[in-house]
């Protein structure tokens, strides 16, 4: 069985190809294609949209991780993630790469680098003849249990997310917005607090900073959380107890004063009819907008977010040290605009395929 | 500010009344004085800072940030104080201790529109982001959060164990930040003295008329007089103090002074107000609206539509508190008073003459006025009591009108029903035999059951042709449809609404699932309404 601990050698060895002697150009080295971010020396992509050879993965979100690429390369969780959702067969064959372990693929040499966004994500660092560009992947820098905090990463490319991309976008204290819910639950202990979250690692965080702040009850959670819960409770993530939000026999004071965490795609919908009078929470940085929480029906938005804010965002591009960025995905021309003011040379990369997440 | 801010942004979300009554009682109880009586002067709209502008508020951020991120971020967002509220650059040195709401309220009172900006900056640096947001819609009076300053006294009356009208009654002789009020509600003080002149009296209301009531009652108990379809208003004159009050509370002086201007001496009146000369006509309801909702009002409004009053009670004459009589003692006082007063601007609303209810039921269907609503029946005996007690008196509204219209849109409700599609567009036929369009005449979102509910929202998601947002729209044609017997108030011309009418308090009197699409009604039934 050639499984994710046995690195198959054979899989990442890579076309040989001669370099010149110019100075090599970061669009050699990476550059974009229909299928996702390219790297001819190293003959793979990272985060492939449509099924290809070679695919270097961040991390587990259905946009970035799909399935049917013959060969991937990713963290251990990354690819436990993948298992859990596409099956065993998500791909012909599967190789670990730890955080921070060089790995030499033909001419380049990559590397993986914690991003801080959920449970397995990655950076990729992809480096040749002295240049080194880091693909973010999705990241964030606010605290968070379940996953390993991002980690800088010198290079001379940056290329970065852009989904809360805008300078409006600044979220709080994560336990803040977890006391806000907890206040709410004393406020109105007859009613069903249901917490939209994303199922990857939205849901688990909200759940973890939950217990974090002493709410030792028991948690219901809709049925598409089940599996992926109990995979980060597997991985010693502590989440206390976790119930199935649907039983066989229903109450009309079901829910009351707990909280029910379900995928975003259920507030206001048929599903929530079960619970007592329910209250829609919704735990996402797009909540930090009045108009988008008034949209959606929420009535208590939690600001609470998977991705780099504003201030994240640029005080990584920063530390990174980069002279040049490469903005995708969300609001790319607004941090252009800002790397801009700052002297350093900015573009966006216009990569098709990637979504909001519900983030 | 942190706990204004947060009330402010849960308000503004909570759709059930109940929910908002909730927050609004926990504030009170749990915010100090003075930030709490600021609040509640802020909900009630007793707050006013001419000296901030919004545009003084965008050129503070714009010297902050560069304008090009500014415009992104104001386009992506939609309203200029949330956008400020977001994107104003916390200073490096965030030790600043947050100001109270109280500190806030006093600081915009006071200061001159030159020193306005320096003073706001300063407020914006020493707060996050919600209560920056609470900050400028305060300072720039657009507090919109769907909360009335009679759910404000309720929630006041609820934290207190009293009753509303006896908060309502103080009401216009406190001022914020409403120590003694609270100090009364909490049982730490008596009731605050009503010193100031011209105060409201809580309004006495009616039940309907229902089901067997009339048999149990003795006509000659009672008198009855015409509902008038106005608005229910008080008018109060008192040591040169002139008011004009709606039901609630709310004063609206300052909309009509063609009436006010004519009152004198002391006293408080009851009864409807309505446009045209008492003594030659009485305008409708629609334009009666051309004068509702209006802070000032033009020469040539006033002399479109000129207002009067139509007495139905006398409160206060002199120093006579009236309220404690019998019906019978004030309405003979009330007719003396009348004719002290100008013709033009008041009158008498005539009682209506009935030995049985049979002869009460007949005049009631057969009004000698089309702006005759119904009757009120009046106990002669019975006093003046704030709020709505049951038995003293009744209203027996004329049938509503009704139409068979078909479902159009179906849009998601709030709160409770935020899983159903509660709220429905519908439309009556228009054009000719073999092209029949569906003209939307109105929407209703009540007066079906929860199990009709729960129908008409499987028939929705059946029948959904497209989506838009939180809106479906329903197949509707002559061969397939839902039709809805509508039932409404009345009709009033309308610019806003492509039919071109505007349907008063309609509502959902049956599902007609037998009745085909295409015998629903036709619009010229109700333009004809309007006509007549
Ligand atoms: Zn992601």
């Amino acid at each position: 069985m050639r499984e994710n601990n046995t690195p198959d050698k054979r899989v990442f060895r890579g076309r040989k190809k001669s370099l010149s002697s110019r100075v090599m150009r970061p669009q050699d080295l990476l550059h974009p294609c229909p299928e996702g971010l390219y790297c001819p020396l190293g003959d793979f992509f990272i985060d492939p949209v449509r099924p290809v050879d070679r695919a270097l993965i961040t991390h587990g979100h259905a946009d970035h991780a799909r399935a049917g690429h013959r060969t991937v390369l990713a963290t251990r969780e990354t690819l436990d993630i993948m298992r859990l959702r596409y099956g065993a067969d998500f791909a012909e064959s599967r190789q670990v790469a730890a955080y921070g372990e060089g790995l030499d693929i033909g001419d380049v040499r990559v590397s993986f680098h914690p991003a801080g966004h959920v449970l397995g994500s990655a950076q990729i660092a992809v480096e040749a003849n002295g240049l080194r560009i880091v693909a973010s992947g999705d990241y964030k820098r606010h605290l968070d249990a379940t996953c390993t905090p991002f980690e800088p990463v010198r290079c001379d490319v940056f290329i970065t997310e852009a989904t809360f991309g805008l300078p409006v976008f600044v979220h709080p204290a994560p336990e803040v917005e977890a006391e806000r819910l907890a206040a709410s639950l004393r406020q109105f202990p007859e009613r069903a607090h249901i917490v939209g979250a994303y199922s990857l690692g939205k849901a688990q965080r909200v759940i973890s900073l939950m217990r974090s702040i002493g709410h030792d009850e028991p948690i219901l959670i809709h049925g598409a959380l089940a599996r992926i819960s109990r995979y980060y409770q597997g991985q010693g993530i502590k989440l206390g107890r976790l119930e199935p939000a649907t039983v066989e026999e229903e109450t009309a004071t079901r829910g009351a004063g707990q909280i029910i965490v379900a995928p975003p795609s259920v507030l206001g919908d048929r599903w929530t009819r079960r619970f007592a009078d329910p209250l829609s929470a919704f735990a996402s940085g797009w909540m930090r907008i009045r108009q988008r929480a008034r949209q959606r029906g929420v009535e208590l938005p939690l600001i609470l977010s998977d991705h780099a804010d504003w201030n994240e965002l640029t005080a990584t591009i920063r530390e990174t040290g980069a002279g040049e960025v490469w903005v995708t995905h969300g609001r790319e021309e607004a941090l252009v605009r800002w790397c801009e003011l700052h002297g350093i040379a900015a573009r966006p990369l216009n990569l098709v395929g990637y979504e909001d997440e519900a983030d | 500010m942190r706990r204004f801010a947060d009330i402010l942004d849960r308000l503004v979300l909570t759709p059930a009344r109940n929910g908002k009554l909730r927050l609004l009682a926990d504030y009170f109880r749990s915010v100090p004085d003075p930030d709490r009586g600021y609040a509640l002067a802020a909900l009630t709209g007793g707050l006013d800072f001419p000296a901030v502008k919004p545009a003084m508020l965008r050129a503070l951020v714009t010297e902050r940030m560069d304008e090009v991120l500014f415009a992104y971020s104001y386009d992506y967002v939609g309203d200029l104080a949330e956008t400020i509220s977001l994107v104003w650059p916390a200073p490096d040195d965030a030790s600043a201790e947050a100001p109270a709401l109280g500190e806030v309220v006093n600081t915009l009172s006071r200061v001159s529109r030159s020193d306005a900006p320096a003073v706001i900056a300063d407020l914006l640096d020493r707060l996050d982001p919600s209560a920056r947001f609470a900050l400028i819609k305060l300072a720039t009076g657009g507090l919109r959060i769907g909360v009335s300053a009679r759910l404000a006294k309720q929630a006041l009356a609820a934290m207190g164990g009293k009753d509303v009208g006896e908060i309502e009654e103080l009401w216009h002789g406190l001022e914020a930040p409403y120590e003694a009020l609270f100090a009364w509600l909490e049982g730490r003080a008596g009731k605050p003295q009503s010193a100031a002149q011209g105060q409201f009296r809580p309004v006495m209301l009616a039940h309907p008329v229902g089901e067997g009531d009339l048999e149990k009652l003795d006509p000659a108990d009672y008198a009855a007089e015409w509902k008038w379809d106005g608005i229910r208003v008080q008018a109060v004159c008192e040591g040169g103090v002139r008011r004009l009050y709606s039901r609630t509370g709310d004063e609206i002086s300052g909309a009509f002074p063609d009436l006010m201007e004519t009152l004198s001496g002391q006293l408080a009146l009851d009864g409807e107000l309505l446009v045209g000369d008492p003594r030659l006509r009485t305008g409708s309801f629609s334009d009666l609206q051309q004068r509702l909702n209006r802070k000032t009002v033009s020469k040539k409004m006033l002399a479109d539509y000129p207002v009067f009053m139509r007495c139905y009670d006398l409160l206060q004459r002199g120093e006579q508190d009236m309220r404690p009589r019998p019906f019978a003692e004030r309405r003979a006082l009330l007719e003396d008073l009348l004719p002290t007063l100008d013709p033009q601007r008041f009158d008498l609303s005539p009682l209506v003459d009935f030995g049985d209810w049979a002869e009460l039921e007949h005049k009631r269907s057969n009004p000698p006025h089309p702006i005759i609503e119904g009757v009120m029946l009046k106990r002669c005996d019975a006093a003046y009591l704030p709020g709505r007690p049951k038995g003293p008196w009744f209203k027996w509204k004329r049938d509503p009108f009704t139409v068979d219209a078909v479902l159009m849109y179906a849009q998601r409700g709030h709160g409770k029903r935020s899983s159903y599609y509660s709220d429905y567009t519908f439309g009556v036929w228009a054009g000719p035999e073999d092209d029949l369009q569906l003209v939307p005449v109105g929407k209703a979102y009540f007066g079906f059951t929860d199990e009709e509910l729960k129908l008409i929202d499987k028939y929705v998601r059946d029948n959904t042709v497209e989506r838009f947002g939180p809106v479906r729209s329903v197949r509707a044609e002559p061969g397939h449809g839902l039709v809805l017997e509508v039932a409404f108030e009345g009709l009033n011309r309308s610019t806003r609404h492509k039919s071109g009418i505007a349907m008063r308090f309609p509502r959902i009197a049956r599902l007609r699932w037998d009745k085909p699409a295409a015998e629903a009604d036709h619009i010229e039934a109700l333009t004809a309404l309007l006509d007549a």
